[in-house]
């Protein structure tokens, strides 16, 4: 899960790495009052997850509480890279006078995590990496030492940071891996972190993801939440615990179990779709190993309850499960739905018990399933009905 | 023969007197696995019964290996115990900890495999994965051992029922071994690390790879295939269709901005030499053209 960048500067807050006062406001009412509670000049940014909102007119200073409201007026509502604006951060103002760069992060290629830093901050680091690869120190970081003083003190040295402040953006570093060890986090990044005038270090933007498998032990991850950005479908899926991911224009629903066979589901469907006029997969649904008839029913009621949905692909390898569990959970999920369901179902059984499974569904002789043998002829079967 | 896993590999199961545990040891004992033991802490000096064969539960372990002589161990323990379990693993310098647990936290995945790399003496497959087979010899983790017989191909893949899937394909030709490496970010055994046993292997004449979207590993894969893998490998990717920074069920699977594309690592592979199917059955036509049957 990706933060916001107040949601950053709270946790970075919390774990006392240097920050500027800051507030959140959705209107340009709450953005006056937060600037009137900092005093002198604030900056005016945009709460969008995505980068370049600089560029996009999303970050503007305001010179007094009037100008806050004019600045936060015209910022939200704004849309930036298709992401609309519907939180503002106000931040204090302060006189830069150095701009450097640090994150730390999982390296997934090399299997552990990495610190990068490097004098040249504030702007884009994949560009400082490309053009002057020299300015930008990348130290490996075992999960199990971590990053105590010395280890922040050498890299620091590493990335060239003046001398008077080693010792200062060196706690920084401390305190960030403090952070991205006890938030579970998979990425802490601070772009810029900024020298003030009167010799500060300061953490003044930043970016934080957050790992979903450690919610068990976040209990106050799940306030960070924002549910107002997310699709309908995929909130409903996610209160009935399926791994539901909506995909834009696509018509055929399609159910699986893994979510590898299912990826492989969404390819197969939109090959098998381009002799069908284009059409396309409209979700990711992998229902997991059990598949029993309450999880078939939840899934098929969010999926038939997509309107852009014209046809359902049922795609299930029996391995763990015996598919005659399966044909059973998709008869019964069709008898808990009755009128509900509406759209064709085309079905794939293979793997353990096929036989027994594919029996089951010939009996119920529902109205709106048909069998498929293969994988490819029933992705075919389902863009065709999808098209009719 | 096979690799990781044979017919004299004797196993241990973390979490057996769990009920993920429980099931899967009786489906590891009925596919002629030699499951020698459990190992639950503070459950010590219990037995099993499972189907006819009593399982000695042991509290650590060192112990279970001290008393069964134990080379495998399997791991069905919950996300939040998972990192615990597999450390005693390391510590009692198990050679092989197959990690079969989905949804354990990145930062504990990423400690016990930094963990393992200092022991020096572990290899942990997985996490969240689903395990390994060597047809007729072994079976360690929750692969259905009916699907396939033992046979000539080996077969490496991010995703349970994509390996499923690919040995049913081929069922008539059969597997040498088969290895879900797991979907999630920090794995233990990599797609490198199979091709080369592979490669190694006598009785593999012939490698399926499957992978899917995020990370690098295919590439990487595909420059070690083009270094080292005589042998001829078709390969499979997954994800064509999914979208940019949406996660696609495995931690692990999400395209972020230019990298991780499944059509990156198709022209990786591709460059490498290896033919590269565009759905998973024209994967096993590949794979029959190859072995001429």
């Amino acid at each position: 899960m990706d933060l916001y960048e107040y949601q950053a500067r709270d946790l970075f807050e919390k774990h006392t790495v240097p920050v500027l006062k800051g507030a959140v406001a959705t209107t340009p009412e709450a953005a006056r009052d937060a600037a009137a509670d900092m005093g002198g000049k604030v900056v005016v940014k945009a709460q969008v997850k995505v980068g370049g909102r600089g560029k996009a007119g999303g970050v503007k200073l305001a010179v007094d509480p009037a100008d806050t409201f004019e600045k936060a007026s015209a910022i939200l509502g704004m849309d930036i890279k298709g992401h609309t604006v519907h939180k503002v951060m106000i931040a204090q103002a302060a006189p830069i006078v150095d701009e450097y760069y640090i994150s730390i992060l999982l390296d997934r290629s090399n299997r552990t995590f990495l610190v990068m830093a490097s004098v040249a901050g504030g702007m884009d680091i994949e560009e400082v990496a490309h053009s002057t690869p020299e300015k930008l120190a990348k130290v490996p970081v075992s999960a199990v030492d971590g990053i105590d003083k010395a280890l922040a003190s050498k890299i620091i040295a590493q990335a060239q940071f003046p001398a008077d402040i080693a010792d200062q953006v060196g706690d920084v570093l401390v305190k960030l891996w403090e952070t991205f060890q006890s938030e579970d986090a998979t990425l802490v990044e601070v772009n810029p972190l900024v020298k003030t005038e009167d010799g500060r270090i300061i953490a003044l933007d930043g970016k934080v993801s957050l790992d979903e498998n450690a919610d068990f032990r976040q209990p106050d991850h799940a306030a960070l939440v924002d549910s107002a950005t997310a699709n309908a479908l995929e909130e409903a899926a996610k209160a009935k615990g399926l791994n539901y991911v909506k995909l834009d224009n696509g018509q055929v629903g399609i159910i699986g179990n893994g979510a590898g066979l299912v990826m492989s589901t969404l390819d197969v469907v939109a090959y098998a779709g381009e002799k069908f006029g284009g059409m396309r997969p409209a979700n990711f649904l992998d229902i997991g190993g059990g598949a029993s008839a309450q999880v078939m029913a939840d899934g098929l009621s969010i999926i038939l309850g997509d309107p852009d949905v014209k046809s359902v692909f049922v795609n299930v390898f029996g391995g763990i499960t015996a598919c005659d569990a399966v044909a059973n959970g998709i008869v019964q999920a069709l008898e808990l739905l009755g009128p509900k369901a509406t759209k064709p179902i085309v079905v794939r059984l293979d793997g353990n018990n096929v036989l027994e499974g594919r029996a089951i569904l010939n009996a119920a002789n529902h109205p709106l399933v048909e069998q498929a043998e293969t994988m490819d002829g029933a992705a075919s079967r389902a863009a065709e009905l999808a098209a009719k | 023969m096979s690799i990781f896993i044979n017919s004299s590999s004797k196993v241990i199961v973390q979490g057996m007197t769990g009920s993920e545990g429980t099931k899967h040891t009786r489906r590891m004992l009925a596919s002629g696995t030699k499951v020698v033991g459990g190992v639950t802490p503070g459950k010590g000096g219990q037995v099993v019964d499972i189907d006819g064969t009593s399982l000695p539960v042991f509290n650590t372990v060192a112990e279970a290996m001290a008393a069964t002589g134990a080379n495998v161990s399997v791991v069905f323990v919950p996300p939040k115990f998972a990192k615990a379990a597999v450390i005693d693993a390391i510590d009692a310098t198990m050679p092989l900890v197959v990690v079969i647990t989905e949804g354990i936290p990145v930062h504990d995945s990423a400690f016990f495999y930094a963990y393992s790399l200092k022991s020096g003496k572990t290899q942990i497959i997985g996490p969240n994965c689903p395990g390994l087979i060597s047809p007729e010899a072994s079976n360690v983790g929750i692969i259905p051992a009916d699907i396939t017989k033992k046979g000539p191909i080996g077969l490496v893949s991010k995703s349970g029922t994509l390996t499923y899937q690919m040995m049913y394909e081929l069922r008539d030709i059969g597997f040498s071994t088969a290895v879900g490496i797991g979907g999630d970010p920090v794995i233990g055994t990599t797609h490198i690390d199979c091709l080369r046993a592979f490669q190694d292997d006598p009785e593999t004449e012939a490698i399926v790879m499957i992978g899917e979207i995020g990370g690098d590993a295919e590439e990487r894969a595909a420059a070690f295939i083009a270094e080292y893998v005589k042998k001829p490998v078709v390969g499979y990717v997954a994800g064509f269709t999914a979208p940019e920074g949406k996660t696609m069920g495995h931690a692990g699977a999400i395209v972020s901005g230019s990298s991780g594309t499944a059509q990156a690592k198709k022209d990786a592979l591709e460059a490498a030499g290896v033919k590269v199917g565009q759905t998973p059955s024209e994967t096993a036509r590949l794979m029959r053209e190859i072995l001429g049957r």
